[in-house]
């Protein structure tokens, strides 16, 4: 069987990493989304962030040899926390200055971060095993699904609509979007608005860990493997609006399948397409696809 | 009151031509550059020129208009696979080929600028990265410019067919020339009514358009400027060592030259010439620690932003009470 004179199983499996990759894009410009709405920094570590994510589900496994389970849980906790003091040692004293000088100090973190990993544990990938309970596959008739990959979509999919949720729909939220408004008032009226900001760094930095634990089975632990794809975030989080929250979701999801598509009608474009889409998108809507005017 | 006098200092070199203090400075960079290749490795020298040239022309953008450009690495790898391709390929001769390469990131810098310069800040950052980073696809798999290999023994030939570019002294006085002219040209660009209105756009758009300005115009023409001269700095550094390579269009280079630049001092004239020296250096002495290269840029990065942000120009002048 075939469609636009693809075989279906090609065009489907493109689409399956598609959603795979889109999970991953979804989950980080998700993260990055909330830290920027608050702190207004574009958090150039969050690439090497998610990298210690796969890290420490890696240490997790080594060293106490907890498995998969337990480093979905405690490695997003170890990175969030490595962030928050991050942003309590060195992050706030830079709020009053431009917005710049954010971006370059979390630049300097990756490059120390990534180089410090790569000098300990090399440029090659370290193994991480698939968990038992999701090996195996099902076979859907007109493809092959891996267990561990439907997973991945399906619970990245659950945390990026729960942190939509929390973030639109609560009074945690609301104090949130409120502090992001108009940072001086909220304050006024006694929420503690810094310790609300490091918490917020924190989530979106546990954010970007979650991510990297989910990557290790797929993908390896690698000291470089978030170097060249914060980039692609980058992009998407122009697409999709810097801020919005939905708008990461729905754009980091989008851009995945097109991506995958790509691959299949026009292979030499798969790797540059996403940055064409932003060029468009930037011709047409300069705030991006979800984003308000700044 | 404060305010309007400093800005009557500030204004006044721009019509008095340089000060007093940056006329010292330039000599004594000058007088050093010249001697230099008779005591230091002329071709690491040459690499730092080329990279001096680059961060200078950074500095244009960041410290005059106030936009973070993180994807200049583009204009000096393709000026550089441009001037490689025409020399090696159609036996161009040096200047033609250096020119031809400049005129490539010129081009590219018109089309990237008109898209990224109605952003700013943060989203100019972000654009221009990911600018930079089609291009470095491109760059990877296009036919011409070699993938991986890169564009290799690309011939130096004779200037103007006078010079043989092949000796190493007579290269490096012309690449020390191609330096000054494109120093002085920016100095020259920052100090005139131009470079005015580029500061006064950036320290109030709303304002100067009030006034008149077309903001966007100058802002562009800022921008192809820039990547005008990060493009002879590129097309220069192809020919001194005959090779154009992904690597001069990869984002860790366009992460380097805002890191000379905010080493040497963001906004001062000789701030970049210095950065781009240290970094040159430590990177010389540092490359054969592998990871550590990045570590230790990191650590400057971070130490920078936090505890000096006037760069080393910067703080020697608060120090000295000059702008250098």
């Amino acid at each position: 069987m075939t469609i636009f004179g693809v075989p279906t199983q090609a065009l489907f499996g493109q689409l399956l990493i598609g959603l795979i990759n889109g999970a991953f894009y979804a989950m980080l410009s998700l993260g990055l989304s909330v830290i920027f709405g608050l702190l207004n920094i574009i958090n150039f570590t969050h690439g090497a962030q998610y990298m210690m994510g796969a890290f420490a589900a890696y240490f997790v496994l080594q060293w106490a040899g907890l498995g998969y389970w337990w480093a979905l849980l405690i490695a997003p906790i170890a990175v969030g926390l490595t962030g928050i003091v991050l942003e309590r040692t060195t992050l706030k004293r830079l709020y009053q200055l431009d917005h710049l000088y954010g971006l370059l100090l979390t630049f300097g973190f990756a490059l120390i971060i990534q180089g410090l990993f790569r000098h300990q544990y090399g440029s090659s990938g370290l193994p991480y095993p698939m968990p038992r309970e999701l090996g195996g596959g099902q076979n859907l008739g007109f493809m092959f699904l891996p267990n561990y990959r439907a997973w991945v979509i399906v619970f990245s999919l659950a945390v990026c609509l729960t942190t939509w949720y929390v973030i639109e729909r609560t009074r945690l939220g609301a104090y949130l979007r409120a502090a992001t408004e108009n940072p001086a008032l909220v304050q006024a009226f006694g929420i503690n608005v810094p310790r609300m900001i490091t918490l917020t760094y924190g989530f979106g930095v546990g954010l970007a860990g979650l991510a990297g634990v989910l990557a290790a089975p797929i993908y390896q632990v690698n000291p470089l493997m978030g170097a060249d794809l914060i980039i692609v975030v980058f992009a998407v989080v122009v697409i999709g609006g810097l801020g919005s929250i939905m708008g990461s979701i729905v754009t980091g999801f989008g851009l995945g399948v097109v991506e995958g598509f790509t691959k299949v009608f026009y292979p030499e474009a798969s790797n540059t397409v996403i940055f064409v889409v932003m060029v468009l998108v930037l011709l047409v809507r300069p705030t991006g696809l979800f984003g308000r005017a700044s | 009151m404060a305010t309007t006098d400093q800005y009557v200092v500030t204004a006044l070199p721009a019509v008095a031509g340089m000060s007093i203090s940056r006329v010292v400075a330039f000599f004594v960079m000058t007088t050093a550059l010249v001697i230099a290749p008779f005591f230091v490795y002329p071709v690491f020298l040459m690499k730092a020129l080329c990279f001096a040239l680059f961060a200078c022309a950074f500095n244009l953008l960041i410290g005059y208009v106030g936009l973070l450009s993180f994807g200049h690495a583009v204009f000096l790898g393709s000026a550089g696979y441009g001037a490689a391709y025409s020399a090696k390929v159609w036996g161009f001769a040096p200047e033609l080929a250096i020119v031809f390469g400049t005129g490539v990131a010129a081009a590219l810098g018109v089309v990237i600028g008109a898209l990224a310069i109605r952003s700013k800040g943060i989203y100019f950052a972000n654009i221009t990265l990911a600018f930079a980073q089609m291009v470095y696809f491109f760059s990877l798999q296009a036919a011409f410019t070699g993938g991986e290999d890169g564009i290799q023994s690309v011939p130096r030939g004779t200037l103007l067919g006078v010079l043989n570019l092949r000796q190493t002294l007579i290269l490096y006085f012309v690449v020390l020339a191609i330096f000054l002219v494109g120093f002085l040209l920016i100095y020259r660009a920052i100090h005139s009514p131009f470079g005015q209105v580029l500061k006064a756009i950036r320290e109030n758009e709303p304002r100067a358009i009030s006034l008149g300005y077309r903001a966007e115009q100058y802002k562009l023409l800022a921008f192809v400027l820039s990547a005008t001269f990060a493009g002879l700095a590129g097309a220069t550094k192809a020919l001194v060592f005959q090779l154009a390579s992904l690597t001069d269009v990869h984002w860790t280079m366009s992460g380097e030259v805002v890191l000379m630049t905010l080493l040497g001092g963001l906004g001062t004239v000789f701030g970049p010439v210095v950065g781009a020296f240290v970094v040159v250096t430590l990177e010389n002495y540092l490359a054969q620690l592998g990871a550590w290269v990045t570590i230790v840029q990191g650590v400057i990065f971070v130490v920078c932003v936090l505890t000096f942000r006037r760069g080393i120009v910067g703080e020697l002048g608060h120090i000295l009470r000059k702008s250098l």
